[in-house]
């Protein structure tokens, strides 16, 4: 198993520790419905090293994307970040990714940790056009440092003027001392911040000035449990759970990173999906009977017909219910809609709701 | 992690505090810990005669759910009202506040197969 640069400053920090893609990674430390709302309320610091990133580099490199994802990076311009997914040619996704255009002839691609190899197979086959490529996910450490106090904090360690930088966009700069850091704002948790890329070598030196300046805003670590209940409360999809090898972007609410001004894999195919519909969605749903929904839990409507399957659930720690996501036939996909989740042999009333839970983040 | 001497203890992580032929039952520290934030308890066993092992309620965390094991056959005489309203009282003070189930006992000579505080903390290795 492997770790990250920062793997033994978790442990000391008494974290619980989990496999994760094949990366030793800190679960939770204080507590999760703790480090949620800390979150949530003021400021913590995921290590998510584990993450991929890919350099692609060359005249071809713009052309090379726009073959293998599905939204439209020829939109991009310098420090601008796209999220998109990498459509296969069976109707299904390979990864869900974000692309940094850097410049004309560079972007950063960062996908998740456990489809690097997958992603990066994918590309090169996909590479005709002898575009440089690079792994550099083993070297690079990332902090998703999120919540509203996330800017005053990190405010104090660079001269990078972050309020000045608009969502999904990121600079090149000093942080810390450090230079080159990529300073990104983006993250999964709804909850405003930033993300921060480095070399490893220096990870233990951010972590501890980035927590030394969080200090009077109550800054903890956080685990990747809490990173999943803050990304279900927005709704945003987990690869694995919500999309898959198997799911369109179209049936998961995706149409809105696929883009039909370019061709892309299986781009017919979904153009075809959209014009004609779907037969099931991705929906989100909020329990109304007490119980907590869990990934592969059954759906099923009121005669008690299967008719789908719960991808993502948890207990909502901010709104204090049971939530969760799944496909259902898109007759039972609208708003309101009244669903039942099956727990423990029992059915259990849901309804329908749009995303994301949390409204107001 | 706190495992007091009185107390038996079972492989699937439950205590049992023994008082003639009744048993007070919980999960441990270890187990409280391992489940994290504990969001409901759902006992609908009582009155129940249930024996060694069978299921008699399911608890409940953000992350995981986990089955709750008989440690000794018996009739499930109460549940912990303060569970409904309070189940993190399992995480603050899993020996107290948040036992869970009083039982008494059809073969109270299954307490000598239960653990001791010993062979519990070697299991867990504490």
């Amino acid at each position: 198993m492997k770790n990250t640069a920062l793997s033994s400053k978790h442990i000391s920090l008494g974290a619980k520790m989990v496999p994760f893609a094949g990366y030793n990674m800190p679960v939770s430390y204080s507590g999760l419905n703790e480090e949620h709302l800390t979150v949530r309320t003021a400021v913590g610091v995921f290590d998510v090293s584990h993450m991929g990133e890919f350099i692609l580099k060359g005249k071809h490199a713009l052309d090379l994307i726009q073959r293998v994802t599905s939204n439209d990076a020829s939109v991009l311009t310098d420090g601008k970040v796209q999220y998109s997914c990498l459509p296969n040619d069976k109707g299904g996704i390979v990864d869900d990714l974000l692309v940094y255009r850097i410049d004309s002839e560079t972007y950063l691609l960062v996908v998740n940790a456990s489809n690097i190899e997958k992603d990066w197979n994918w590309i090169s086959d996909h590479n005709s056009l002898d575009v440089e490529m690079k792994n550099i996910s083993e070297a690079t450490s990332l902090l998703a440092i999120q919540g509203p106090y996330a800017l005053a904090t990190l405010q104090k360690l660079t001269d990078v003027k972050l309020s000045d930088m608009p969502y999904y966009t990121f600079k090149k700069g000093v942080f810390n001392g450090v230079e080159n850091v990529i300073i990104s704002n983006t993250g999964y948790t709804g909850a405003g911040g930033f993300e921060l890329y480095f070399p490893n070598e220096v990870a233990e030196k951010m972590w501890d000035a980035i927590f030394e300046a969080g200090k009077e805003y109550g800054i903890k670590p956080i685990g990747l449990g809490a990173r999943d209940t803050l990304r279900l409360e927005m709704g945003f999809c987990l690869y694995g759970n919500d999309i898959d090898d198997s799911t369109s972007p179209i049936e998961a609410g995706l149409g809105w990173i696929t883009k039909f001004s370019k061709e892309f894999t299986n781009s017919k195919k979904f153009l075809e999906q959209k014009e004609k519909g779907v037969l099931k969605k991705l929906i989100g749903f909020e329990m109304i009977d007490r119980g907590i929904p869990r990934h592969d839990y059954e759906i099923v409507n009121a005669e008690g017909k299967i008719i789908g399957k719960v991808t993502s659930g948890t207990q909502s720690p901010s709104l204090q219910k049971g939530i969760g996501m799944g496909y259902v036939p898109v007759s039972s996909s609208k708003a309101d809609s009244e669903i039942y989740i099956r727990i423990r042999d029992k059915n259990l009333k849901a309804k329908v709701v749009k995303t994301p839970f949390l409204k107001n983040a | 992690m706190n495992f007091p001497e009185n107390l038996k203890y079972t492989k699937d992580h439950e205590w049992v505090r023994v008082e003639g032929n009744i048993a007070i039952i919980g999960i441990t520290d270890f187990a409280q810990g391992e489940l994290g934030d504990i969001v409901y308890v759902e006992i609908e066993t009582q009155g129940e005669d249930l024996k060694h092992e069978e299921v008699f309620g399911t608890v409940e965390a953000v992350k995981t759910v986990s089955d709750l094991f008989m440690p000794v056959s018996g009739k499930v005489l109460e549940v912990n009202p303060k569970l409904v309203s309070n189940p993190e009282g399992v995480n603050k003070d899993p020996y107290g506040n948040g036992w869970m189930i009083r039982v008494e006992m059809s073969n109270p000579s299954e307490v000598k197969n239960l653990m001791t505080v010993a062979d519990y903390k070697a299991l867990i290795g504490h």
